[in-house]
């Protein structure tokens, strides 16, 4: 009862001193918002520039994807780290890496049959079968288009995940650990931020600032650095998505099976 | 008092509702006993501040910030055949988005990173419960 | 090279912790190497990086070449106010890096690619936090170390740290979500998210500066921030969190976290909305400092009444808190209590760090977790009860050490802004620290029956009362990183001129007042 009072309290000042603030915000759809167009009398903001160059400095139509990939891409790599993070950390909290026996497990108990082993599997098991390919080419395709269509490695990624953590539902969780691995994941995992990481490092031995993609134009043999700057942010989308697929299965992997990594719902 | 609603709420109703929800989810999270109902009203509290900053990037019959194969701004918008500094009001702002898809991003490993703290409280205390935690580890420390 | 410093800092811990990602698990003995190879390849960096801004001034890194217009990318910043906790971050981590050998409990040793893996994330998002000039960026960076210091921490043995780790992750996420919610609030306002550019809009437009919307946003950035660095009433998670991981865990996490917090704190007041507008529009700094005086007296009455030296230590950490914000905003003409609160970010974090390495020992080698189980310590460990008297007598204010100049300047500070309140609550947490380290200097000199709290003895236990004043023996990983921690604490303090000197070229009040003593 008395957490209730207090958090009421707390949740009403809160509350209070938002609503304060908004008294004062710009109208809801407001093109000429300082956040939309910059201060009256000042510079115009960073979006209108966004808006008004980006194509023309990095030759994607996407304005999402070349901020997020470019003009912020230092942000994204470590949002990268984030979910990197995340899933070491779900491995050192939940995974129990001394199971008495390491081998497979025997046949399922009764209870599991109906999941696991048994006639009823058919339909589930035939289903996602054809699903999971569809699955992963429309999310390879998420990952490639981003460019010109939402889209990009983190979505791409999440979809890839999905189609794993569809395997275990459809089958079992052993299935979609024989197709990747726990010690694949976790290294692809960190060979995703390495690669993102690789495509800021290479221009810092050209001579330039980390992430500066338009040097790369010497690598990429492109015509100007424009669009050594488009092929680059694919490149990163490419470590984002693996990254994010393996991490997304990793979490889902560890917390079916309490860390255990056998068995499983 | 309609027309005096309309001007304190209307303009900015997105942003009143994004504070109901911040508000709910920041009492669940404070005031609620499950373990699990915490998270969901901290999932909660993430996502009305996503809401905030979407809100941010609207601009009112614009497109999303996707331009043609020309890099030209899209035609079916509205602003589409005046000056540039108009035209760019036909497309809403990218830069929410971009953070927007951050914090999601986090909101999502934090959750996981929660949900697997929970688990294992569950495998240690055998509940979620926050009273019977709390109860649990007084009889295991008595003096706190 | 050296002008790729302020990226080498960040991306050194960053391939450390991928190198480990990819080839940790194969052989455990690479993770070590692999540790202190990026972390002194970061100082190495911080060092140079500090040896520029002396010699230059300070130093603008673009990141991916996008310098014009001003904000549509990421800058990193480092100036004379942030390259010294870019040293302390990296010296910090290097010495505990050496201190943690067989860092997880036993059950979790195995884990310990995946814990070095963390340890060294964290530290590349503490660079990240102390050296970029973007405040969306400092959100994620702040995720960042959040995130794999829960992972840390819950790494810990005990079931209570996983209760621990819960509670820290919903306190630290809601504290991260007021300073993105402020984040967004100020981008709303202001239509940018790079610093510099936001204090120049601030300063320029007067309808921005006096918005409602912007004061908000600093209320909520400040919250935000004052919940990472459990600020008086906003303290509950820190205790638990740091007293029940491993020790390697909180020598990182307790100097470092809070003490980064405070300089996001101080950045924030002065790299981006200016302390003309703080004291200027805000006008309630006063109640912040009451606060602040609020946070130094409870921390101090509940260290007292703590049995456990880690706990004790923690409660310690929440009154430093108070310090260093109370000193933040005092708001006197020189600068000199925002003087102090710098200075003693360094310095807290020093002492900090010895004192918890020393606690890690205690634990480790003497079972010790209370404090009455330290009796016939300065016998049992002549060395290591160096370090620990050195930084015990830092907590309470005996010149040479560092804690006697930082309180110093936070009194003058106090005294200048006449907050008498500040230097009363100042001089009485100094009295606390003192009857606190002298009751364990008692303890361990004396020496006293062992008390009931027996059953914690580990190593020691069944050989007797006798042997227990043996000497124990202690191994150099151990000993040397606690002793260069004390030796930093004094040099620290003999030094403070130069030092305060360098930090207050980035005051913008201070630069006329008087040169320091």
């Amino acid at each position: 009862m008395n957490a209730k009072v207090s958090a009421t309290i707390a949740v009403i000042i809160t509350g209070a001193v938002l609503l304060y603030g908004v008294a004062d915000f710009p109208d809801f759809g407001d093109p000429t918002s300082p956040a939309n167009a910059g201060v009256e009398g000042g510079a115009p903001s960073a979006s209108l520039h966004f808006i008004n160059e980006s194509y023309k400095e990095t030759k994607v139509p996407n304005l999402v994807t070349s901020v997020l990939a470019d003009y912020r891409g230092y942000d994204t790599m470590f949002e990268t780290v984030v979910i990197f993070a995340a899933g070491l950390a779900i491995f050192v909290i939940l995974r129990n890496l001394r199971s008495d026996d390491p081998l497979p497990e025997p046949l399922p108990a009764t209870e599991d049959r109906f999941i696991d082993g048994d006639h009823q599997r058919i339909i589930v098991g035939t289903t996602c079968r054809i699903a999971i390919p569809l699955v992963q080419i429309f999310a390879l395709y998420v990952v490639a288009h981003g460019h010109h269509s939402p889209g990009g490695g983190f979505q791409g990624g999440v979809m890839l995940g999905a189609s794993f953590i569809l395997v275990a539902l459809g089958g079992n969780l052993r299935d979609a650990l024989a197709r990747l691995g726990e010690d694949t994941f976790m290294r692809l995992a960190s060979l995703g931020i390495l690669i993102y990481a690789a495509f800021g490092l290479v221009p810092q031995f050209l001579g330039r600032n980390f992430l500066d993609y338009g040097v790369l134009e010497k690598i990429f043999l492109t015509d100007g650095p424009e669009m050594a700057r488009s092929h680059s942010m694919l490149g990163v989308e490419v470590g984002v998505a693996l990254t994010v697929m393996s991490i997304m299965f990793a979490i889902f992997a560890n917390l079916s099976s309490r860390g255990e990594m056998r068995g499983g719902l | 008092m309609a027309e005096f609603l309309w001007k304190t709420i209307g303009h900015h109703f997105n942003f009143w509702v994004y504070i109901v929800l911040l508000m709910l989810g920041l009492w669940a999270t404070i005031a609620k006993n499950n373990l699990v109902k915490k998270l969901m009203g901290l999932s909660i509290f993430q996502s009305a501040i996503i809401l905030l900053y979407v809100s941010i990037g609207t601009k009112e019959g614009a497109t999303i910030p996707i331009l043609d194969h020309h890099g030209h701004i899209p035609s079916e918008s509205h602003h589409a055949d005046v000056g540039p500094e108009i035209a760019a009001h036909g497309v809403a702002n990218p830069l929410p988005h971009v953070l927007m898809l951050t914090a999601i991003v986090v909101g999502v490993a934090t959750l996981g990173v929660a949900l697997s703290l929970v688990q294992a409280i569950y495998r240690d205390f055998g509940t979620v419960e926050e009273d019977e935690l709390l109860r649990e580890i007084k009889s295991l420390h008595p003096d706190g | 090279m050296a002008d790729q410093f302020p990226a080498i800092l960040v991306l050194a811990p960053l391939f450390g912790a991928l190198l480990l990602g990819l080839v940790g698990d194969r052989d455990h003995r690479l993770c070590l190497p692999v540790v202190a190879a990026s972390l002194g390849t970061s100082l190495y960096a911080a060092v140079g990086l500090l040896r520029r801004v002396l010699a230059e001034g300070p130093v603008n890194y673009f990141l991916g070449g996008w310098e014009e217009p001003l904000g549509i990318g990421i800058v990193l910043r480092a100036d004379s106010m942030n390259t010294p906790v870019l040293v302390l971050v990296a010296a910090v981590a290097l010495l505990v890096a050496c201190f943690s050998r067989r860092p997880a409990g036993a059950r979790d040793s195995e884990k310990s690619p995946q814990y070095y893996t963390l340890f060294l994330l964290l530290c590349t998002a503490l660079f990240g936090i102390t050296i970029t000039a973007d405040a969306f960026n400092l959100f994620v960076l702040v995720e960042v170390s959040a995130l794999s210091s829960y992972g840390l921490v819950a790494i810990g043995s005990s079931r209570r740290c996983k209760i621990a780790a819960l509670n820290y992750l919903i306190m630290g996420t809601v504290g991260a979500s007021f300073y993105l919610l402020g984040t967004g609030y100020l981008y709303l306002s202001v239509g940018s998210l790079s610093m510099p550019d936001i204090q120049t809009i601030l300063a320029s437009n007067e309808a921005a500066a006096s918005s409602r919307a912007v004061r908000t946003a600093f209320v909520l950035m400040l919250v935000g921030i004052w919940i990472k660095m459990a600020f008086f009433p906003l303290y509950g998670w820190l205790p638990n969190a740091y007293s029940y991981c491993p020790s390697a865990t909180s020598s990182l996490l307790a100097p470092l976290m809070t003490k980064v917090s405070v300089y996001v704190m101080v950045r924030v007041m002065t790299g981006v909305f200016g302390l003309d507008w703080i004291f200027g529009h805000l006008g309630w700094n006063h109640l912040v400092v009451w606060f602040a005086v609020v946070a130094i007296l409870a921390g101090s009455i509940l260290a007292l009444a703590q049995r456990e030296l880690k706990k004790m230590l923690c409660y310690l950490i929440v009154a430093e808190v108070g310090y260093m914000v109370g000193g933040a905003w005092l708001g006197d003409a020189g600068s000199w209590g925002l003087t102090g609160a710098l200075y003693h970010i360094l310095a807290d974090g020093l002492m900090t760090l010895t004192l918890f390495l020393a606690a890690g020992i205690f634990a480790k080698r003497l079972g010790a977790i209370e404090i009455g189980d330290l009796s016939g310590l300065f016998r049992k460990m002549p060395l290591v009860s160096v370090g620990f008297v050195v930084a015990g007598l830092a907590m309470i204010g005996v010149p040479p050490t560092c804690g006697f100049f930082s309180k110093f300047y936070l009194i003058r500070g106090g005294i200048e802004s006449g907050q008498w309140g500040y230097v009363v609550a100042l001089l009485v947490s100094s009295l606390v620290n003192a009857v606190l380290f002298f009751r364990i200097f008692e303890i361990a000199h004396f020496g006293k029956n062992p008390p009931e709290g027996h059953a914690h003895h580990g190593e020691s236990e069944g050989e007797g009362h006798e042997a227990a004043i043996a000497r124990v023996a202690v191994p150099a990983h151990a000993l040397a990183p606690l002793l260069l921690a004390a030796a930093g604490i004094v040099l620290l303090g003999v030094f403070n001129g130069p030092v305060v000197d360098f930090l207050r070229e980035s005051l913008p009040a201070a630069s006329a007042a008087a040169p320091a003593p």
